[in-house]
């Protein structure tokens, strides 16, 4: 496009465009520097000092932080870490193997199983966590990390997205080739389908751990048990009763301070292995 | 690139005879047995867990939806299930709290959806003009909101709207102007709005942005050489080309919306504004839950997913036609 540009136009810095998205990247991170600087504030410069400005109880803040109630806060870390973590990973590992069959392989009942992974991703997951509640209440399974970590493991979208990744980076060729020199099923989607499909399983993973690490409604039903709660139901807990003890108030800032950082290290740090051209390529047509 | 409209009907018009006639002629070229069970034992996992935690539930929730309580044999009697037709279903749709929960959801949706989406396309066609500086910085900064869950951005934009910690009101107060409220029950739409539109207007910028990207670049070099201004370009060429990706982030938005509930609730921490029913889901929860109700908290979420589903179905054909008629 640049080579055929040669009047100075196109080149010219664009200020009016550059000033809005810069005001947009300012509209976003004004919550970002706001929780920066509160959580540096002691509960009594919290309501008494200007926002931006920064406090003197930073320190005091994550020492209060952590010996809440024993620690419970970094419990709560460890908990999101497991929920998302273990679930998006094996979230993954299903979606990659179930995206691989639909893609590579031709059977019968293919073209129904491929509608109904379609109702799926169009219906609501938040609408399901109800009655998905009562089915755990049966199974004897509520108020367990099971009753978070199953339900978040299928993803249809997952799926979805490993069957297009699979039928665009595993040629069929290499997989002909393989099942010639006598390779099982498993180990050519082991040793050749996964590997290939691993930048597009990368997008998969982060999709899934992002949208678990956020989930809210999901443990909010399942768990009554405040130990096994992620950040979010710890977090809410921490407001709903600061209410009535506003040093709590400083306690979630500080605590909605440093859940944050994990994931928005991950997002910038992963940034380059996104593959988000995938998700909207994919719907794209 | 693979799609929506190409994957499944590309296998729906393979009719059954054919299809086996195949793989009869690839089994005799090969000189070996394909095995038919592999695919199903690499969606084993997926089928089970899809049965267990969708369609059970799925299938549960329509019993509950059609089943009630009932009481005979007088006031000592006992309660037993039975079931109800469609009591519990008009029983609900026609309670005027959950109407009046959905009038708020369509309230909160019609401030939020537009002004995403809007501010979305608008940041991924300045992301796409060329000469515009700081965009990788820009784009970074605006999606970054995509990692914070809904319930730490209610936190943070709650304390940001609550009078005594605001920093809003104290640049206002520093102007000479009074404090505004953010959270009484006029302004709660708006603030609660805003919260929506922060989080999801990065991952729809992102999303119309890779699209943007994808339309190859020849398509409006000729309008360039012809000297046309940016935004007629933009308007006259780059939006019509979008549209498939825009009904799709309009798709998220409004299942996004529908499904509104971690930052009302954690919003309700702060402020009187918020009723336990304030939205849809909101009330279901406190049926399921708090009063017991569970036949037509039941009958609400399959209304809910059916409602989802039916506005899906819509976007996607509206969608499909699109890119046919693009195709021809």
């Amino acid at each position: 496009m640049s080579v055929l540009a040669p009047d100075r136009r196109r080149t010219r810095t664009r200020i009016v465009p550059t000033i809005v998205l810069l005001l947009g990247a300012l509209y976003t991170l004004i919550p970002i520097i706001w929780v920066i600087s509160a959580s540096t504030k002691t509960s009594g410069e919290l309501f008494t000092t200007f926002s931006f400005l920064p406090g003197t109880g930073f320190i005091d803040n994550i020492i209060d932080l952590s010996t809440f109630n024993n620690g419970q806060y970094w419990l709560w870390g460890l908990n999101s870490l497991i929920y998302a973590g273990g679930g998006a990973l094996i979230s993954t590992l299903v979606s990659a193997s179930a995206g691989y069959a639909l893609a590579r392989f031709q059977f019968r009942g293919r073209a129904l199983i491929f509608t109904i992974l379609l109702a799926g991703v169009l219906l609501p997951q938040i609408t399901l966590a109800i009655p998905q509640y009562f089915l755990m209440t049966n199974l004897g399974l509520a108020n367990t990390y099971w009753s978070v970590l199953l339900p978040s493991i299928i993803n249809p979208f997952g799926i979805y997205l490993a069957c297009i990744y699979a039928q665009g980076s595993v040629p069929e060729e290499t997989i002909e080739a393989a099942r010639i020199d006598g390779a099982s099923e498993f180990r050519v989607f082991r040793s050749l389908a996964l590997p290939m499909m691993l930048p597009g399983l990368v997008t998969v993973f982060m999709l899934q751990f992002i949208g678990i690490w956020n989930n809210f409604l999901l443990p909010f039903i399942m768990l009554s048990d405040e130990s096994m709660f992620p950040l979010t139901t710890g977090l809410y807990l921490l407001l709903n009763r600061g209410t009535g003890t506003p040093v709590l108030y400083t306690l979630a800032i500080t605590g909605a301070l440093i859940s944050i950082i994990p994931l928005v290290a991950m997002m910038l740090f992963l940034q380059r292995y996104w593959r988000l051209d995938l998700l909207s390529g994919s719907l794209k047509g | 690139m693979s799609s929506l409209t190409q994957g499944p009907p590309e296998a729906l018009v393979t009719n059954p005879t054919s299809e086996r006639q195949d793989t009869v002629r690839e089994r005799k070229r090969r000189g070996s047995i394909r095995p038919t069970l592999a695919p199903w034992a690499f969606l084993a996992p997926a089928i089970v867990l899809f049965v267990l935690f969708l369609v059970i539930p799925i299938g549960y929730a329509i019993y509950l939806s059609f089943v009630g309580l009932r009481v005979d044999g007088g006031a000592f009697g006992k309660r037993t299930q039975v079931f109800v037709g469609f009591e519990n279903y008009v029983s609900y749709l026609t309670n005027p709290e959950f109407i009046a929960s959905f009038g708020r959801l369509a309230l909160f949706g019609f401030i939020a959806v537009p002004l995403t989406l809007g501010l979305a396309l608008l940041f991924a066609l300045l992301l796409d003009l060329p000469g515009v500086k700081a965009t990788r910085f820009a784009r970074t900064a605006i999606f970054l909101p995509y990692a914070v869950p809904g319930v730490i951005a209610t936190l943070l934009w709650g304390f940001m709207y609550l009078p005594t910690t605001s920093p809003f009101n104290y640049a206002l107060n520093a102007i000479g102007l009074p404090d505004f409220d953010f959270l009484s029950s006029n302004s709660i739409y708006g603030s609660l709005a805003n919260i929506a539109i922060w989080a999801a207007v990065g991952f729809n910028m992102i999303i119309l942005y890779t699209a943007l990207r994808s339309i190859p670049a020849e398509i409006y070099e000729a309008a360039k050489l012809d000297g046309a201004p940016e935004w007629r370009i933009a308007w006259h060429i780059k939006i019509p080309l979008l549209a498939p990706a825009l009904l799709l982030t309009l798709l998220f938005s409004l299942i996004g919306t529908l499904q509104a509930y971690g930052e009302p609730m954690t919003l309700r921490t702060l402020s009187s504004s918020i009723s336990y029913s304030f939205f849809p889901l909101m009330k279901i929860y406190r049926d399921a839950f708090g009063t017991d109700d569970v036949s037509g908290a039941a009958a609400a979420s399959v209304v809910m997913a059916l409602g989802t589903l039916l506005i899906s179905i819509l976007l996607l054909r509206v969608l499909q036609r699109r890119t046919f008629d693009n195709a021809r």
